[in-house]
């Protein structure tokens, strides 16, 4: 399938219409809305499923040596990734140091909802992924926000002083936030309870997933439009572009990396797709207590209505073009 | 009835924070708070609202401390340095209680 194919089959897919229906009812101000509580267990509820799916895969096939491998290598990737969108950021835009170091913390970190989106995509193309991707994605989180912090605190000391608590101190409440807990939390009781526990709460991840993540990409698209309609006039020409041509300069890079690492075709897909997302969930939390001078409607409207929508429409289907190449 | 004079410190604080609050409060020994979810609302950034958001990031809560008259400024003073840097605001409402002994 050609990648042309391949992006106009993604845009017609219920996941990406759904999306877009929720972008389309914020814009013409409909009163269409999910309730916060539905939208908190709606992404439970893909988390726990996608984690359970990944344990149980990893107890199909075992350790091995290209899981620490891949681990480390998303590792670096979550770190690295940082610098350079900070860089490009100062050069490219008006940013301070202190927003700057906040939209590039998103970047190196993950979106578990892209993820599992491009998930979907890879098991449409009948490609199979490696299960132990999930716990790529669950070490990836983290790392971009040490150093967001460390280059807000070496650029802007004054401002990214935290207030009294130690790097530690965070680190330990970013780490117990609730949507890593239970994607780490499901990827271990699925990696222990194996075939045997997939067999007895597959009625409840398997079948329904595809519908709830429909459900919550509706109501992703409907954040995504309200940021856009509210916090649109935040975002510069520059800021837009850099929304849109970072992620494929994260995809080069974790390109590079998947084929080092020999992934499967759907693994190198899913690990490029990782890299390439930007987070929405934890790392604007972890934002608002680290760096809570930078502004969020910059980093919210930017990974949420710009990144996201990219990457479910076009993105993934051209990193799946991408893993195709490298390494099929 | 009797009534006693007392001070109501109400903090609308966004969500991340809350946990920093309530445990500041709980080192400065207050009586007791509490916590209520905001809907919504329009500030300094336009219009906002928590509904649909999976984050906690852009939702808010209210954090409301009654306190003797005597312990406004002890209180107050830490309170503020901790929402100075985040998204909130701190008012501080001459309040009538019943149960003066309790606060």
């Amino acid at each position: 399938m050609s990648i042309v194919d391949l992006a106009v089959q993604n845009l017609v897919s219920p996941m990406v219409l759904f999306f877009a229906l929720g972008v389309t009812a914020a814009l013409v101000r409909s009163d269409l809305s999910v309730p916060e509580a539905a939208a908190k267990f709606l992404a439970l509820y893909l988390m726990l499923a996608i984690g359970f799916k990944g344990g149980t895969e990893v107890s199909k096939s075992g350790l091995d040596a290209a899981m620490g491998l891949t681990i480390l290598a998303g590792i670096a990737l979550s770190f690295a990734i940082p610098m350079i969108g900070y860089t490009l950021l100062r050069l490219t835009t008006r940013l301070g140091a202190v927003d700057a170091a906040a939209v590039s913390a998103h970047y190196g970190s993950i979106s578990i909802v892209t993820f599992v989106a491009a998930t979907e995509i890879v098991r449409g193309l009948g490609l199979t992924f490696e299960g132990y991707l999930i716990a790529v994605a669950a070490v990836m989180e983290t790392p971009a926000i040490v150093a967001a912090l460390l280059l807000a605190r070496r650029a802007a000391p004054r401002e990214a002083g935290s207030q009294g608590e130690s790097m530690g101190a965070l680190l330990r409440e970013v780490g117990t936030n609730g949507s890593i807990v239970i994607l780490v939390g499901a990827f271990f009781i699925g990696w222990a309870t194996g075939e045997r526990g997939m067999d007895m709460i597959a009625p409840f991840i398997v079948d329904p997933f595809r519908g709830i993540l429909c459900l919550f990409l509706l109501d992703m698209g409907l954040v995504a439009g309200r940021g856009l309609r509210q916090g649109g006039r935040e975002l510069s020409p520059a800021l837009i572009a850099f929304g849109i041509y970072f992620p494929l300069v994260s995809a080069a890079l974790a390109a590079a990396f998947a084929a080092m690492l020999g992934l499967s075709v759907g693994g190198a897909a899913l690990f490029i797709t990782l890299a390439a997302s930007a987070s929405y969930i934890a790392v604007p939390a972890a934002m608002r207590l680290a760096l809570p001078e930078a502004n969020p409607a910059i980093y919210l409207t930017l990974s949420l209505g710009v990144t996201f929508p990219f990457n479910l429409a076009l993105g993934i289907p051209l990193y799946a073009a991408v893993a195709a190449r490298i390494a099929g | 009835m009797e009534m006693h004079s007392k001070k109501r410190i109400e903090i609308l604080l966004e969500a991340p924070a809350q946990k920093r609050l309530t445990d500041l409060l709980d080192r400065l020994d207050v009586n007791g708070y509490t916590v209520l979810p905001v809907i919504g609302g329009k500030g300094h950034h336009g219009v906002w609202s928590r509904e649909g958001l999976p984050s906690a990031a852009g939702t808010m809560v209210s954090v409301s401390v009654i306190a003797s008259e005597e312990r406004l400024d002890e209180v107050l003073r830490p309170v503020f340095e901790l929402v100075r840097r985040h998204i909130g605001i701190v008012t501080v409402s001459d309040v009538m209680v019943i149960r003066g002994d309790r606060f």
